[in-house]
């Protein structure tokens, strides 16, 4: 019980002072649990984050999820996952409660239209950094164009396309191109032992 | 209805964003829009208000839109659904399939949609940036650019740039956010 509500409030901290998402968090998360109160060992957290990042959702809660429940079961997991989301939830509902006011003083709408500039921006940039980390292999490149080629084209002719329909589109390809190449590899090993 | 709309929709987007917060922003966009939930504009304080407060971007951005839309109840529920997926998905991984990326089938899956995100998180940025300093969405709409706009892109660019090389760091959003601000209420208010 007692572990559970230290595991709470620690969690309850690191959500409230990670600015800038799932990244930014992985690396408080190791220092609090790895560094300083070595509740998880190094190879344990790597292979936790590798799991965070690979399957779908917020990776800071599927981060804590895996953590709450490595160190305490179900109720563990249950405690890491709602203390880590109380501090933004909080935080977001007051301020979308005033949010629209705040936004009729005329200075403030101005602002905001430098903002939205702002955030297109962030966001090319954190697509540019995943272009520059992800493999230039042709599947890699044919996946990329045919995904922002497709969606563009969805706007601008305003044809209704769910992005839902391009992530598991893409997951099957891989997974069919990853079946093909393992049957050529066969086939060429069959080869290889008839001559 | 409109609390089970929002559950839905977050559940949804909750079980099939992979890749993270920005990765996310594409399928709240269109969800958003979809629904009427949030114009442009609207999505993109929302999104610089997500980055500039603490917390998972995703979980900001639910609480927001279900508050809005659905008041303290829709945000509860927004949460919820976004959460939700995570928890029963990490928890089956963490209880019994264990690490489940050695299997070849699962990293072929993880490997086609990787480029795939970029792609998403790319062509949103596009298609923002043509609706928000050009005017147009679809074809056929007359192009209304916004020149203050592309002045305030051009100097975050050079500004970006220019921090990079005196600090050898790249300059957190918060701060990008604040100098477009900044920028904002002089250009805007002229």
């Amino acid at each position: 019980m007692k572990d559970c509500l230290l595991l709470f409030l620690t969690m309850l901290k690191i959500g409230l002072f990670t600015f800038g998402g799932g990244y930014a968090m992985i690396a408080l998360l190791e220092n609090e649990f790895v560094a300083v109160r070595k509740w998880l060992d190094r190879d344990e957290f790597l292979d936790m984050v590798a799991i965070a990042e690979s399957t779908p959702g917020p990776i800071a809660i599927n981060a804590a999820t895996y953590i709450g429940y490595k160190l305490h079961g179900f109720f563990g997991s249950l405690t890491a996952t709602v203390a880590i989301c109380i501090p933004s939830f909080v935080i977001i509902y007051g301020i979308s409660l005033f949010l629209d006011a705040f936004l009729t003083l005329s200075f403030v709408a101005c602002a905001f239209r430098g903002i939205q500039v702002c955030v297109i921006y962030l966001i090319f940039s954190a697509g540019l950094k995943m272009l520059g980390q992800m493999k230039k292999t042709p599947f890699h490149l044919f996946v990329l164009g045919v995904t922002m080629i497709g969606m563009i084209l969805s706007s601008l002719f305003a044809v209704s396309f769910s992005v839902i329909f391009f992530i598991l589109i893409s997951g099957a390809f891989g997974l069919v191109a990853y079946v093909y190449r393992s049957l050529c590899q066969t086939r060429g090993d069959k080869k290889d032992d008839l001559s | 209805m409109i609390y089970l709309d929002l559950f839905l929709t977050f559940l949804q987007i909750g079980a099939v964003s992979f890749g993270g917060g920005y990765a996310m922003i594409s399928l709240i966009r269109e969800k958003a829009l979809l629904y009427g939930w949030l114009t442009e504009e609207e999505l993109l304080n929302m999104i610089a208000v997500s980055e500039s407060t603490p917390g998972p971007i995703a979980v900001n951005m639910a609480t927001f839109v279900g508050s809005t839309q659905g008041g303290m109840l829709g945000s509860f529920l927004a949460t919820l659904g976004v959460v939700l997926p995570s928890f029963v998905i990490i928890l089956l991984i963490a209880a019994l399939i264990g690490n489940f990326l050695k299997y070849r089938g699962v990293q072929a899956f993880l490997g086609g949609i990787r480029p795939c995100v970029v792609g998403l998180i790319l062509a949103t940025g596009l298609t923002m940036l043509m609706s928000t300093l050009l005017g147009f969405k679809t074809i056929g709409e007359r192009l209304e650019i916004d020149v203050n706009g592309i002045v305030i892109l051009g100097l975050l660019i050079g500004i970006s740039t220019l921090i990079r090389k005196i600090t050898a760091k790249k300059p957190s959003p918060i701060l990008m956010i604040l100098i477009s601000a900044g920028l904002g209420m002089l250009l805007y208010s002229l």
